[in-house]
């Protein structure tokens, strides 16, 4: 017990280079910096957050809305805060401007959802504990010190942040769809006809889908571990390139791939990011060409940076930790199929599982007169919305009161509200997935189990 | 180390881009396992599409010239024969509707050719008017066959003031005139561009928003969902709007023949899915066949026939109805509503089975997914 302590004790006084945190944090700030742009430049801010009338909302965060024109503001925010973290300027201010602005965009409409801005959100909070300004940066000229070290379970909790994210994508393709069945890879892969070279060929065998559904398990499983460890690390970072780069090529995922790969740089040892940094100062130097920006005499080099407050630091971190790793695993407290009922699916490294698809149309009903009709979604919803809301119980019932409250509005008295839903899951034959007999409006959303969705007629096993 | 980095970045960046691009270095001589989408699109083209539009045409010609006899002498004969041709058009045109791709879809064909109800108010204002812009879009419901339906059976309670319409005021006869030829000139321009569009059509058969297989595929689930499904059936039969609309029902002013225009429209819908040559003679590579090609590969029931089938109960439901649906709506309207059910549970399968099986990039404004 107390020698447990004494090793605790001794980790936490580990110190590391400071120059991989400082990588990590260029790399962090200007991909995002550019996701942001890039985000802008393809009209997605008028499209998903300014143009729809209604907005999909987490539970219990309906405050949280898109903001009219005001939108592009708070993107402009964003991403001006993610440069200024990547030239390390007022870095734990920025940091905390970039954490709030990114999680509230996120929030504003969980149509978007995607777990790699999950990801972005929670990161974004760790960096906050984290001095990834301690090198390389502005602050370091504003305060006029450099700190060589930085303790070194900052690096380590980026790693195990990585590292879980990894696993448990891993673990979540251990299922039958996934492995024996090679879906929704088998759905997927011969769609992609059209890429040359591999189109008509490799992506319509069938092998090759089981190849790389138990490909991406292994990779998922075991890249932290190659990362970690000296000899395979050189190899696992090509297949992070290969992985990555090969999943791009394929499936419309964005920054996902560039985000992964510079992310998991973070494994390298420090003489590596020296030169990175070295190489970065001479990109700098010879625009800037004076010398005068990293003359050594203008800081006060510092053996290690000192964590304010560690202690709390340290309990903040650990609680993050104790939390990412209970949290993913929140759907065992539901009964019902997980792919198919989707309670406790997101914010879990569930990525790329299911192809899943809907149909759902809503029934108003007049509880007295017996009257009846059906809603046409597009008056309501963009495609992109109904589509996500088609198949997903959360967005089906916030849908359902939207309309309960939208026809009341307009008048109409004793309102129920009914749906016509059918899902189809990896391939299966689509089947009824609501309750057509339950009036939704009645229900509340709640983190119970949603008893209205019917069970899937198939069973996927998994671990 | 850093070195080798850096040139894996590199070299991974070059193979990135360089399947980016769009160079078709693929060999010709392939024996493709994948399914062959440019002889569906051929099969499609010449023996679906462009046959259909060709029918088509010549019952429009056949239309014009009874206009022609009928605007000359507005009498009895003229008008029944000219009554007995706009059914035969509007029939032939049940097949052409689902092709709102190419040209059609740019000067909005459809739109032009068959929005009912009509604007009674600003059709016969249009009429006294004597003066029209048929292009405006405000005027789509008050041309195309629609507007022919209130022309030959609805200007008049009888036969005898129908006439009396045509003879005692020029204006009908002018509007009349101008109706036909806006149809036969749309037509001539949507048909001209097939002889040029074809090459682009057949050749476009990667799986993108606008590739053709997959603007087709899309034309037809939106045709068979909004064109068939419910301005034919759900609308009139109030399953939108609480209440029956009977002025909702195509060819409300003939009414009797409502069930023959949704029946023509149910069988070109199959013989598309089918891929049943129009002359209904052959038959070829078709949304069926492609997907018992994908379904070959994949355990559980066959999704094709299953289509296959449930289009055939449809249509059985349909035969039930009485043939003017007004009359059926007025005397037993449960019977569209579950008419309209088995209707709607082909576009369950279609949408959502069907959709899955292709992949097909629908026409979203499209997000990233991971």
């Amino acid at each position: 017990m107390f020698l447990k302590i004494l090793n605790t004790s001794i980790y936490f006084n580990k110190k590391s280079s400071s120059a991989p945190l400082a990588v990590f944090r260029i790399g962090f700030g200007l991909l995002m910096c550019y996701s942001i742009i890039r985000f802008w430049l393809k009209g997605w801010i008028e499209t998903l957050y300014v143009q729809p009338e209604f907005h999909f909302s987490y539970y219990g965060f309906d405050w949280v809305k898109p903001l009219d024109n005001y939108t592009y503001l708070l993107f402009l925010i964003c991403g001006a805060s993610a440069f200024l973290i990547a030239i390390g300027f007022k870095y734990r201010l920025s940091m905390f401007i970039f954490f709030l602005s990114f999680t509230y965009i996120e929030l504003m409409d969980k149509t978007t959802y995607l777990n790699h801005y999950y990801f972005i959100s929670i990161l974004s909070f760790l960096m906050l504990f984290i001095p990834a300004n301690a090198t390389f940066s502005i602050d370091n000229l504003i305060n006029g010190k450099v700190y060589q070290k930085v303790p070194k379970w900052t690096l380590d909790s980026l790693k195990v942040l990585l590292s879980i994210v990894y696993i448990y994508s891993g673990l979540a393709k251990i299922n039958s769809d996934w492995l024996l069945k090679a879906m929704p890879l088998k759905i997927w892969l011969p769609s992609k006809f059209d890429l040359p070279l591999i189109g008509e060929n490799l992506m319509q065998l069938e092998w090759v889908h089981y190849a790389m559904s138990w490909g991406g398990m292994f990779y998922d499983l075991f890249i932290p571990f190659l990362l970690l460890y000296k000899r395979t690390r050189l190899f696992g970072f090509f297949l992070v390139v290969f992985f990555h780069m090969f999943t791009k090529v394929l499936f419309p995922i964005g920054m996902f791939p560039y985000i992964m790969i510079i992310g998991s740089l973070i494994f390298f040892e420090s003489k590596f990011h020296i030169k990175i940094l070295k190489f970065l100062k001479k990109i700098i130097l010879s625009i800037s060409g004076t010398n005068n920006l990293f003359n050594d005499s203008k800081f006060k080099l510092i053996d290690i940076y000192k964590i304010k407050k560690e202690k709390l630091v340290i309990s903040i971190v650990s609680l993050f930790f104790i939390i990412q790793f209970l949290f993913p695993l929140r759907n065992l407290l539901y009964p019902g199929e997980l792919f198919w009922n989707e309670q406790g699916y997101r914010f879990s490294w569930r990525v790329m599982l299911i192809e899943k698809k809907g149909y759902s149309v809503f029934k108003i009903v007049d509880q007295e007169k017996g009257t009846f009709f059906y809603v046409n979604n597009e008056d309501f919803l963009t495609p992109f919305q109904e589509k996500q809301m088609s198949f997903q119980p959360d967005f089906i019932l916030e849908y359902a009161h939207y309309l309960g409250d939208s026809y009341s509005l307009q008048g109409y008295e004793n309102i129920q509200v009914f749906v016509d839903s059918y899902v189809a899951l990896n391939g299966r034959l689509s089947q009824r997935y609501i309750d057509e007999k339950i009036d939704l409006y009645k229900e509340k959303e709640s983190f119970k189990h949603k008893k209205w969705i019917l069970p899937l007629n198939d069973e996927i096993k998994d671990l | 180390m850093f070195k080798k980095i850096f040139l894996l970045f590199f070299i991974s960046f070059i193979l990135i881009n360089c399947s980016d691009s769009e160079d078709d270095i693929v060999d010709d001589n392939k024996n493709s396992i994948s399914y062959d989408r440019s002889k569906m699109l051929i099969h499609w083209a010449d023996k679906i599409i462009i046959p259909a539009h060709t029918a088509f045409k010549e019952t429009l010609a056949n239309l014009d010239n009874s206009t022609k006899a009928f605007v000359a002498s507005p009498n009895q004969t003229n008008l029944d024969d000219l009554r007995s041709k706009w059914l035969v058009s509007y029939k032939s045109w049940q097949h052409i509707e689902m092709f709102d791709i190419g040209k059609a879809e740019e000067i909005y064909f459809k739109s032009k050719m068959n929005v009912y109800p009509i604007d009674k108010i600003w059709l016969d204002n249009n009429i006294e008017k004597g003066s029209y812009d048929l292009e405006n879009p405000n005027n789509y419901s008050s041309q195309g066959y629609p507007a022919l339906d209130y022309m030959l059976y609805g200007i008049g309670l009888d036969d005898m003031s129908i006439l009396n319409k045509y003879t005692k005021n020029a204006n009908y006869i002018n509007y009349l005139t101008a109706l036909v030829n806006k149809m036969v000139s749309s037509t001539n321009t949507v048909i001209n561009d097939w002889t040029n569009y074809r090459a682009t059509f057949v050749s476009s058969t990667d799986n993108t928003a606008t590739s053709s297989v997959n603007k087709l595929t899309n034309d037809f689930i939106y045709y068979y969902e909004k064109g068939l499904r419910a301005n034919k059936v759900g609308i009139p039969a109030g399953v939108f709007s609480g209440a029956p609309l009977k002025v909702n029902v195509e060819s409300y002013y003939k009414q009797d023949v409502s069930k023959e225009l949704l029946l023509e429209a149910m069988d070109a819908s199959i013989k598309f899915y089918n891929g049943t040559s129009y002359d209904g003679l052959s038959s070829g590579p078709s949304l069926k066949s492609y997907l018992t090609h994908l379904n070959s590969s994949k355990d559980g029931s066959s999704l094709s026939v299953l289509v296959a089938t449930k289009l055939e109960a449809a249509k059985t439901q349909i035969n039930s109805l009485s043939n003017n649906f007004v009359t059926q709506i007025e005397s037993d309207n449960s019977k569209l509503l579950i008419t309209y059910d088995a209707i709607q549970t082909v576009v369950v399968l279609l949408k959502v089975d069907m959709l899955q099986a292709f992949n097909v990039n629908v026409d979203y404004p499209d997000a990233d997914g991971d």
